[in-house]
């Protein structure tokens, strides 16, 4: 290693934010360093041993669609899928597996060992080199002096900026269990007067899973689907194992409450805010105190592992505590724990200093993705270090940046909040924060986003090649739908003709009680050859194709509102009319239009009229 | 502007405290009334008047306003105009303008601002009810309450979809059954606000047609109604060509009665059958229907007094042909004669008891019709049809709502924000 090194872009940190991002710029020609503490621990799964799910199966698709590595990866390492909401619409539908730790961390680096153009650099991420009048990023000092020269530096530090671990009276600094923390970026990025704040989050303890009794437990097997994790990948690899679930009881609880005043969320060493979505079992039982049980359920973490994650206890209680709670619950009367479970706090950036290329607003050339932007979970992380690392590329090479729209992606609807909104708790994706989700779903991520990478060159050629086939498949499966229906084929699936008269295409008999595709299939053979998840894909969007097309309309209606541009240096003190609150938080978010300013929570449509008004004046 | 007693002149904006400072020669205890003697910049005194001075933003327009009382003699008001002129930043108010900037400045909502138009432009006591009704937020809290109502809907919907998976949500029927009793139930309540009149029937005055066959007396009746010559009567038939409207406050109820072109097949020329073509136009639109023809002949209508007309004529002149025949008389709801005024107090009663059917009740606010097309919108989509795909589609019925969420938010104005703008303050005058 040269004493300075250069590079078109710096990654830092080797995450799935980090190794999203590497990728993504990777794809789209740029020369990248990745800066990792140990490379040997790059794509690790820090927390639950868990990739999709809700909301969060959306975001791993679209990564996917744009040719990221979290989905393959998952494919390499998936011991148990499942399809939740399987009984609803699959707008609303999260594939989810669980992964081999140790396949999934081996299927990164094999990723990340055929990218020729990504050097991985051990070391310490010391501080940041910025232009003498600071605006802009030139590199990265590493702790051993030496220099990394690129324009574009990707921060994706995940909770190692400023962490601070908590386990009952213990306090350890650092981001992860037995790694160091980044403090000297943390303490730079504090005086470079980025907004920061605190955040915590948690883990629950690790068992031995040759201690569960496992005979006395209820089983979850994997689905019996055929389904993958990327749309790019046609077979499940990886043996299947099972799940258990074992729930908290009266005892449990009795043990939690007695102690409570030894767990630092309790005693107010931790004051940040956690995720509402993920509560720690202490403030479980706390706030749902008239339940009687949680359900825990146990996650083996690996083929040749006996490690077993068990989701839904997340805790920072004491060591000796936690063994006898989880010794109060069924099955586990005789585990052991390998690793207690412990609370992390640590510093975020406020995400509305970035703009919607999660590039710091005030510091050209430096970007930020994952949990340092305030988010919680791998996939939120994966898909902004894929939005993070490809902009920096196409900044480097002086190209238009890519920007994803709320109403195309879970990606865009992730980015739009939290550049706009900010965060008051570690942000999770939840389907219910997409507003036009009946065209956002999982199972057509590569028709709504491949194209653009394409057209980006942000997916690969071999990628492309398939993506085209199955376009190709997709637009004959269509034309096959949409021939019209005879009275015999009415006849042929056992239908009555309907008397209104009305012709009716193939796909419309979807509508009839009890017809599927493969009622159609029927009607027309050609079909037999078309791949499941196609014509699945078909008869969703027909299933829902009238509530799409008015949606499509209201976007046409807003489309005004994006078109019109506000100046980023707008004084919002300055127009009549607004509330101090709105001016805050339209100052720290900064809208690049006035549809933006629209989605600022709290900006009312006076509001909205006022800020419009001003910026007319301005402009003539 | 006519003369009056007392003129007042209102000054908004930032310059507001300077323009009264330089008339009064000092700026007054806020929200105090004080006497100044008025001068312009040269020092020529102006008028004695009574100064408001209310610093922002607690204020109407939301900015600091100035108010001075003038002695009403246009002369008066021109010289301060002209003063106030002078003051840099200073200009002439635009129509409607106050309003608006109450409104951009956060100080009313839309349905305030709506109803503040209203309470401006009312001239009748029922108008003023439903206005001030409107001005002072009766719309804006009902939309609050269906919009949290809306909310807690939603909120127990994206739960089972997005956190089904996880034990601490109940799952399943029951709360598709919960969800779809609350769109109903809220659906109820939208029912009950759209059940009553439009605000429009009471800013625009009930419309009350007189119709019936030539020479009936339809315009002798408005005439005497309005107590002036608003129609040419004369004893040929098919004199009133056209349909006459004027507007007539009965009780407080703003009206705008029409008198018709009388309706016979045979009409004299192409110009009276244009008039028997609009007067037909005018019975199917009226609120309320007098029908001064045989009662039998009278149009379907669900409110129609059936009037035997020119009683002075027939009393006992029995046998004449001029004379309805006792059954006639009988269907009837009264006799009248415009001549001698007999039966125009019964005649005034059973309008106005008409009329106050299609109003509100006392302490109902009404909708405009903007308002209640948005409400009727956000009605079509919480109404689920039972058993339909729709009904047992949680996605679907978290469409619906978001979608009903939207029609009310339009309301108190969230879409197409500027062209509502300009038709809501198209409609102010100058300095309101």
């Amino acid at each position: 290693m040269p004493n300075e090194a250069l590079f078109d872009v710096i990654v830092v940190g080797g995450g799935h934010a980090g190794t999203e991002a590497a990728a993504a710029a990777a794809r789209l020609g740029a020369r990248v360093g990745l800066v990792s503490f140990d490379p040997a621990l790059i794509g690790t799964m820090s927390c639950n041993p868990a990739i999709g799910g809700l909301g969060k199966g959306h975001l791993m698709r679209e990564v996917d669609a744009l040719d990221g590595w979290m989905a393959r990866a998952a494919d390499r390492a998936a011991i148990h899928y499942r399809m939740l909401n399987a009984s609803k619409g699959a707008a609303v539908q999260g594939p989810r597996i669980q992964a081999d730790r140790t396949l999934y961390r081996d299927a990164i680096q094999t990723l990340l060992a055929a990218e020729t153009s990504i050097t991985v650099v051990a070391g310490e991420a010391a501080a940041l080199r910025l232009s003498d009048d600071g605006a802009r990023v030139e590199g990265l000092e590493l702790g051993d002096g030496s220099i990394l020269l690129a324009s574009a530096v990707v921060l994706a530090t995940g909770t190692f900026l400023g962490g601070r671990l908590f386990r009952g009276e213990e306090r350890m600094e650092g981001g992860r269990i037995g790694e160091a923390g980044a403090h000297r970026l943390a303490d730079q990025l504090r005086v470079a007067d980025l907004p920061m704040a605190r955040l915590k989050t948690g883990t629950p303890p690790r068992l031995d899973g040759r201690t569960i009794d496992w005979a006395r437990l209820e089983e979850q097997p994997s689905d019996m689907g055929d389904w993958t994790c990327s749309t790019w990948n046609r077979d499940r690899i990886i043996p299947q194992i099972f799940c258990a679930i074992t729930r908290t009881n009266a005892e449990t609880h009795a043990i939690i409450a007695a102690n409570l005043d030894r767990s630092p969320l309790f005693t107010g060493a931790i004051g940040a805010a956690g995720p509402r979505y993920c509560p720690s079992i202490e403030d479980k039982i706390h706030r749902f105190a008239d339940r009687d049980g949680h359900q825990v359920f146990l996650e083996p973490e690996g083929l040749d592992s006996p490690l077993v994650y068990p989701n839904g206890i997340s805790t920072s209680l004491p060591a000796d505590v936690q063994l006898a709670m989880l010794r109060t619950m069924e099955g586990l009367e005789q585990v052991e724990m390998t690793v207690p479970g412990y609370a992390v706090e640590y510093d975020h950036i406020d995400p509305r200093a970035l703009d919607r290329t999660l590039q710091v607003r005030a510091i050209g050339g430096l970007y930020c993705a994952g949990q340092i932007n305030g988010t919680t979970g791998y996939e939120e992380a994966a898909a902004q270090g894929l939005v993070a690392g490809a902009n920096a590329a196409l900044a480097v090479q002086g190209r238009e940046s890519m920007i994803l729209d709320r109403s195309e992606s879970y990606i865009g609807v992730m980015v739009d909040d939290l550049v706009l909104q900010g965060v008051t708790e570690p942000y999770r994706m939840l389907t219910a924060r997409a507003e036009y989700r009946l065209r956002l779903r999982a199972d057509n991520a590569a028709t709504r986003l491949t194209p653009k990478g394409i057209a980006l060159g942000l997916v690969r050629r071999a990628t492309a090649e398939l993506f085209e086939a199955r376009q190709a498949s997709r637009e004959s499966a269509a034309a096959l739908l949409a021939e019209p229906v005879s009275t015999v084929d009415y006849l042929a699936i056992g239908l009555a003709v309907p008397a209104d008269g009305v012709s009716r295409r193939r796909i419309d008999l979807l509508r009839f009680p009890g017809v599927t595709i493969a009622t159609l299939k029927a009607l027309a053979p050609g079909l037999e050859a078309i791949d499941g998840a196609i014509l699945a894909e078909l008869a969703e969007d027909a299933h829902y194709a009238p509530y799409i097309a008015r949606q499509e309309a209201e976007l046409r209606s807003l489309a005004a509102n994006e078109a019109i541009g506000l100046d980023p240096a707008l004084d919002y003190g300055a127009i009549g009319g607004l509330s101090r609150e709105m001016v805050e938080r339209l100052t720290r978010a900064r809208p690049e239009t006035l549809g933006q300013a629209a989605r600022i929570d709290g900006v009312t449509p006076a509001a909205l009229t006022a800020i419009m008004v001003h910026s007319r004046k301005r402009a003539a | 502007m006519p003369p009056a007693a007392i003129a007042v002149v209102r000054v908004s904006g930032p310059a507001a405290g300077v323009a009264l400072k330089t008339l009064a020669g000092r700026l007054p205890e806020a929200r105090r009334a004080s006497l100044a003697d008025l001068r312009d910049s040269a020092g020529t005194p102006l008028d004695r008047a009574l100064l408001l001075w209310f610093p922002g933003p607690a204020t109407a327009t939301g900015e600091d306003l100035a108010e001075v009382h003038l002695h009403g003699g246009r002369a008066v008001v021109a010289a301060v105009e002209t003063a106030l002129g002078a003051i840099p930043g200073l200009r002439r108010a635009e129509a409607g303008e106050f309003t608006r900037r109450a409104f951009l400045n956060g100080r009313i909502d839309l349905a305030e601002a709506e109803g503040l138009a209203d309470l401006l432009a009312a001239e009748t006591e029922s108008q003023r009810i439903q206005a001030l009704g409107m001005a002072s937020g009766h719309v804006s809290r009902a939309v609050a309450g269906w919009q949290d109502r809306l909310l807690t809907l939603m909120a127990g919907a994206e739960a089972e979809l997005n956190f089904a998976d996880e034990d601490d949500v109940e799952i399943g029927d029951a709360v598709m059954r919960r969800l779809r009793e609350g769109m109903e139930g809220l659906g109820r309540a939208l029912d009950e606000w759209l059940a009553r009149p439009a605000a429009e029937v009471i800013s625009e005055g009930l419309s009350v047609v007189i119709a019936g066959p030539p020479n009936a007396g339809k315009s002798t009746l408005i005439n005497a109604l309005a107590q002036r010559e608003l129609a040419i009567v004369s004893p040929v038939a098919g004199t009133t060509r056209d349909v006459i409207e004027t507007p007539l406050a009965l009780d407080g109820i703003a009206m705008r009665f029409s008198d018709t072109a009388g309706i016979r097949d045979d009409a004299g020329d192409g110009v009276e059958a244009i008039g028997i073509d609009r007067a037909k136009a005018a019975i199917e639109a009226a609120d309320i229907l007098l029908w001064l023809g045989c009662p039998s002949d009278a149009p379907e209508h669900p409110r129609v007094i059936r009037i035997a007309a020119q009683a002075d004529r027939w009393r006992g002149e029995a046998g004449s042909e001029r004379v309805p025949d006792a059954d006639a008389v009988a269907r009837c709801d009264l006799a009248l004669s415009a001549m001698t005024g007999e039966g125009m107090d019964a005649l005034h009663r059973l309008i106005v008891e008409q009329a106050r059917r299609m109003l509100p009740r006392e302490g109902e606010a009404a909708l405009r019709q903007r308002q209640r097309s948005a409400l009727f919108e956000a009605r079509q989509w919480l109404d689920i049809v039972p058993q339909s795909p729709e009904a047992e589609d949680l996605i679907l019925l978290a469409e619906r709502l978001r979608l009903a969420g939207m029609a009310l938010d339009r309301i108190t104005g969230r879409a197409g924000v500027e062209d509502m703008l300009d038709a809501l303050f198209g409609r102010f005058c100058i300095g309101k």
